[in-house]
């Protein structure tokens, strides 16, 4: 039943669904109400909840947990993640899964609490140290965030890496229908052979990040990439928006994508053919996606949108790869543009 | 579609009115999304909601011109008066609000919600403009706005009856007003 929902709140409660059972976290704003509902709700389901004395102390408790074979979350946003950094680095390298939120706040710094759009490099092109990504998933609604969320345990668990799901305090702020999918039974989750969750017969599991053997730790990043390239061949997710006859292609993700669809439904009342590219998932980004329709004739150029002063806009140059013209148009601080900003935008510099 | 933008003070129910018209929306099986400011505004500084709601699915959440705007202060007013859209509709708080409205290419109302309220329940001021707004949006049926008060008042029923009056007062005040 589709029940009114606030984003943080939906999100915490399709985490619990999806089977998460741990969750530590620290507050900050836009993302309290998460661990706020995890702190009662976990205890109903038989979980626990942890309000970490730190955010680096948080996602090493998750790495304990999720190492142990639960499933784990935290939640922050921009200088809580920075502070996590180290942490889902080792994560990384350990390969423990585990589900982090991101609801980002403007920055850099302590920032504003406003919408941004600025966490972009840090959560695609790696944030903490080391040659390693996280899956990166950017919904726009907060049913997508409820149905990604849920899948992000099992995503995360197959290919034992953490999975980041960034928002903004607009998406963790609104209410909007939304249902949650049924409750996962924990008991029937694939069992985990590496976990370090008992006995297990008195053979040695051990889960670390060191490597001290070169060779060793070469092999260990070599097969890592193999797991990034075959994420990239199968989780790779984006949606086009009217973009068949489009001239214009926006490129933009989350609650700006939202912003860039209001401006494309006014485009074409007034007979302007414009579309968008929303990635889903930004790493793996959908560079295919752009570059197919970078080759069409009909496409005059692309403009990338974010809350942010231009870091997505470099995923679409390397996309376009040259082959039409990519402009950037961005707001930052916490302001967000409006539908008419873009249409405005448009309308002038055809 | 419908784009409402309502704000006033903290405590004035500008935020619990824009759920009331969501979960109204949602009830009706239509989309909606409620959206609130929440940046850092100060006690007694102004809050409020962009809501919309769409047989569509709903693009944007923010709205830059507005159909709609509840002014339930004067501040509220001078924020938001020139975003609404030309032949969209402004209504005002009257018993709060003593500034004029200068537009002259919206329809303006001027209501004392909370005089209204007063002899059914003093804290039913957004209700009364629930009620009123029911009667000028015309799309959005009772039944529905009914089930959403006694959704949001679910562990307080004593409170029901009383703004389900408020709810009827007020589509009642706007009708005698239009005739």
């Amino acid at each position: 039943m589709k029940k009114l929902w606030k984003g943080n709140e939906a999100i915490a409660e399709a985490a619990i669904a999806a089977g998460c059972r741990y969750f530590f976290g620290y507050p900050i704003t836009p993302q309290n109400e998460i661990p706020e509902y995890m702190s009662w709700r976990l205890n109903e389901v038989g979980g626990s909840f942890v309000q970490a004395e730190s955010e680096v102390s948080a996602i090493n408790m998750v790495y304990g947990a999720a190492g142990a074979g639960g499933r784990a979350m935290t939640s922050s946003s921009s200088p809580g993640i920075s502070l996590k950094q180290e942490g889902i680095s080792y994560l990384a390298g350990a390969m423990v899964p585990c589900v982090i939120i991101n609801m980002m706040r403007s920055g850099p710094g302590l920032g504003g609490i406003q919408p941004s759009q600025g966490d972009y490099f840090q959560a695609t092109k790696g944030g903490g140290h080391g040659d390693y990504h996280c899956i990166v998933y950017a919904p726009a609604s907060i049913q997508e965030f409820v149905d990604i969320t849920y899948k992000a345990f099992d995503t995360a668990d197959r290919y034992r890496v953490p999975v980041m799901l960034i928002g903004d305090g607009m998406l963790g702020q609104m209410m909007e229908p939304a249902e949650i999918p049924p409750m996962k039974n924990i008991n029937r989750l694939p069992k985990k052979d590496w976990a370090v969750d008992c006995n297990n017969g008195g053979t040695q599991r051990l889960i670390n990040s060191i490597k001290i053997d070169a060779n060793e730790l070469e092999e260990h990043n070599i097969h890592l990439a193999q797991i990034y390239e075959e994420i990239a061949k199968k989780e790779t997710e984006v949606e086009t928006y009217l973009c068949d006859d489009a001239e214009y292609i926006f490129v933009a993700y989350g609650s700006v994508a939202r912003i860039c669809k209001a401006s494309i439904d006014e485009l074409r009342k007034e007979g302007i053919k414009a579309g968008l590219i929303r990635p889903i998932t930004l790493y793996p980004y959908p560079t295919k996606t752009i570059a197919k329709y970078a080759k069409k004739r009909i496409v005059k150029k692309f403009v990338t949108v974010e809350l942010s002063m231009g870091q997505m806009v470099e995923d679409v140059r390397l996309a376009v790869n040259g082959k039409k013209p990519v402009e950037f148009y961005g707001r930052a601080g916490g302001n967000v543009m409006m539908p008419g900003d873009l249409v405005k935008y448009i309308k002038e510099g055809k | 579609m419908k784009k409402i933008t309502i704000s006033g003070f903290g405590g004035q129910g500008v935020l619990s009115l824009g759920k009331f018209i969501s979960y109204s929306a949602m009830f009706q099986n239509l989309n909606t999304s409620w959206l609130p400011s929440y940046g850092p505004e100060m006690r007694g500084g102004t809050s409020n909601c962009s809501v919309i709601y769409s047989e569509e699915p709903i693009a944007a959440p923010v709205i830059d011109h507005p159909d709609y705007l509840l002014a339930f202060n004067d501040p509220s007013l001078a924020k938001f008066e020139d975003s609404v859209r030309p032949g969209g509709t402004i209504l005002i708080n009257s018993d709060i609000v003593t500034t004029d409205v200068k537009r002259k290419d919206v329809t303006v109302y001027k209501i004392p919600v909370d005089t209204i309220a007063q002899e059914i329940n003093p804290k039913g001021g957004n209700i009364i403009m629930l009620g009123i707004l029911l009667e000028l949006f015309g799309d959005l049926k009772e039944e529905f706005a009914i089930q959403a008060i006694e959704h949001v008042f679910e562990n307080k029923p004593k409170v029901i009856p009383i703004n389900i009056e408020c709810l009827k007062k007020g589509r009642e005040y706007i009708k005698n007003l239009k005739k």
